[in-house]
């Protein structure tokens, strides 16, 4: 039988050279649910040492994928190895437990025990050690994670954070050959998170193992990535640096996921090499935007998909101005989010627009206020 | 009123013990197997819940009877049967409180959070080391709730001995016996003194057992 990968001769090439640190697993999992279809992972990775990021919307499979690689899911074909090591083979029948795979855990949820102190916590994989020798791993990793001072305590008494840099601990003192962090820092502040992940990067410099760090937080992305696998609905859609891979989405559920509020339908209008721009006549309607050039040809379906954050709004016409959309709309909803205000402009299409509280405030946007959105022709991006 | 009132601490104690032993492994497996026919098992032990003391009696009776199976394997063994004896009791009492002892264990078991299950398991815990150093621990207010409700249940069983012990002083005859022993013999008094007793220590029992855990289980709802 033939089996089709996503990205066969990429990562084809990659295994046969036997990276000697790499993580790589290329597999095929379902997980059936009574309530919904049957969902299937197919897909290829390949994580070398430092840190990738592993991205995409809820439902992509990205626990999934974490889970066949530490043991707890069976996939039903494929190969997963790190380094020279095989994990789990489906033709030659390889299945390493759990146990033995030497890959370290973290949980969204921590899963601290709750009945052992830090330090018991901490200790928990080192049973195998002498007593002498893991204390001393022990105390050197509290150090290492900023926790030294809680080792007494039960994982009720700190703080979520807290329990995140315990549980980072308890994972990495064993020595593991692999990370695999599953939305770790979720409902954290942006500061600790940083924090957190500094002191994971400055412990990973001298060991470098792979680090796959799941995510469907852009701003997370932002922040940590070297590099991004894009996953959506079970396959890999793309990967390569938070840049090649978020700011050129190519399937509109990942634009979404990605950021991109406004997912527009359109139709190409003209081609203006010389300008390296195109005209895109949105929807049905008289409303028209210039966009960058791409591999389309006049009278093409395409979807340009715009952030909330990256359109301007003015409450008189702007002119000179180097931003070569400038669309007249009307504003039919203000809707308050945290700190930011979603402002729904009817131009013939909606868009959404995001706007400080204090710009709704000074410009006096009420519903029903005409607007001019401004947008860059470069924050117009084209997808499929 | 001394008399069968320790023969009954003692059978209750003997059987607490043994459900406990046998309890945890049956539990474990309830909680944990994937099982399709486990439904199955769970039925089986949940049937002494359902069933009239009489009939469990009757049927133990039948099988540790000089014929029955049970009776049999004993006599080849100790050279002399198991109905009417102490031993006798202990087995039937066991059965009569299979639920009490499983059913708290399996709940306790299954409320372990499985993200610490699998965690003790990439942590490189074998699945003994699991349930030694995180099920076990985290579950011994169930556990204690299984062994109070054994021993209370023993304790206060009557259509069971009745049927597989008969009425021997020192041998068979429980402290609810005796109260319906007393009180056929129109002793009121004796039967009173006994049936304090008896009232006493179950609600001693039940006290600790819901000042303890109101989660792990619950004989009635508790709002």
């Amino acid at each position: 039988m033939r089996r089709v990968w996503n990205e066969p001769a990429g990562v084809e090439a990659v295994a046969s050279e036997l990276k000697p640190d790499a993580l790589i697993a290329k597999i095929r999992a379902s997980r059936r649910n009574k309530n919904s279809p049957p969902f299937v992972l197919d897909l290829s990775v390949e994580v070398p040492p430092g840190i990738t990021i592993l991205f995409g919307p809820s439902g992509a499979g990205k626990s999934t994928l974490l889970d066949c690689i530490v043991g707890l899911v069976r996939p039903e074909e494929g190969k997963i190895a790190l380094g020279e090591r095989i994990l789990f083979d489906a033709e030659t029948r390889v299945e390493l437990p759990p146990q033995q795979r030497k890959i370290g855990y973290l949980f969204q949820s921590a899963a601290l025990f709750p009945h052992m102190s830090v330090e018991e916590n901490v200790a928990y994989g080192l049973d195998k050690v002498p007593a002498n020798a893991r204390e001393e791993q022990v105390r050197e990793i509290l150090e290492a994670f900023r926790v030294e001072g809680l080792r007494a305590r039960r994982p009720g008494e700190i703080s979520g954070g807290e329990g995140q840099r315990v549980a980072l601990a308890r994972s990495l003192v064993t020595g593991p050959r692999a990370l695999l962090l599953d939305e770790p820092l979720t409902g954290l502040d942006a500061e600790l998170k940083s924090a957190i992940v500094d002191d994971l990067r400055a412990w990973n410099a001298a060991k470098r193992i792979p680090i796959l760090y799941v995510t469907h937080s852009r701003e997370e992305v932002d922040a940590l990535g070297e590099r991004v696998i894009a996953l959506e609905n079970g396959r890999v859609m793309s990967s390569g640096t938070p840049m090649d891979v978020l700011d050129a989405p190519r399937r509109k559920r990942l634009a979404q996921a990605a950021g991109f509020e406004n997912l527009l339908a359109g139709t190409v209008l003209d081609l203006r090499e010389a300008d390296g721009v195109m005209r895109v006549r949105l929807g049905e309607t008289a409303c028209e935007i210039e966009v960058p050039l791409g591999y389309a040809a006049v009278g093409n379906r395409v979807r340009v998909a715009i952030r909330g954050g990256d359109i301007l709004l003015a409450t008189e016409q702007p002119r000179g101005l180097s931003a070569r959309n400038v669309i007249a709309g009307q504003v039919t909803s203000l809707e308050r989010r945290g700190t930011m205000v979603i402002a729904r402009v009817d131009c013939g299409v909606t868009f959404l627009a995001h706007v400080t509280p204090g710009t709704v405030r000074s410009l006096e946007l009420t519903v029903g206020r005409k607007v001019w959105l401004v947008l860059k022709t470069h924050s117009c991006h084209v997808v499929d | 009123m001394a008399g069968p009132l320790l023969l009954s601490l003692k059978l209750a104690s003997v059987v607490a013990m043994l459900l406990l032993v046998l309890g945890v492994p049956a539990a474990y497996w309830l909680a944990f197997s994937r099982w399709r026919g486990k439904f199955l098992v769970e039925s089986v032990v949940a049937l002494p819940l359902v069933l009239p003391p009489t009939v469990l009696g009757f049927y133990v009776l039948v099988a540790m009877g000089p014929r029955g199976p049970l009776g049999k394997l004993w006599s080849a063994f100790f050279g002399h049967g198991l109905a009417f004896t102490f031993a006798g009791l202990v087995l039937a009492s066991v059965l009569y409180s299979l639920p009490f002892a499983v059913q708290p264990l399996t709940a306790a078991f299954e409320s372990v959070d499985r993200k610490l299950l699998d965690a003790s398991a990439v942590l490189g815990a074998g699945k003994l080391r699991t349930f030694w150093r995180v099920i076990l621990p985290l579950s011994i207010p169930g556990v204690v709730t299984a062994v109070v409700l054994s021993f209370a249940h023993t304790m206060g069983e009557f259509g069971v001995v009745l049927m597989v012990g008969g009425n021997l002083a020192g041998v068979t005859r429980t402290a609810s016996i005796a109260v319906y022993d007393d009180v056929q013999a129109l002793d009121y008094a004796a039967a009173n003194q006994t049936a304090l007793v008896l009232l006493l220590i179950s609600f001693a029992v039940l006290c600790a057992v819901y000042g303890m855990n109101r989660r792990v289980w619950k004989l009635w709802p508790v709002s």
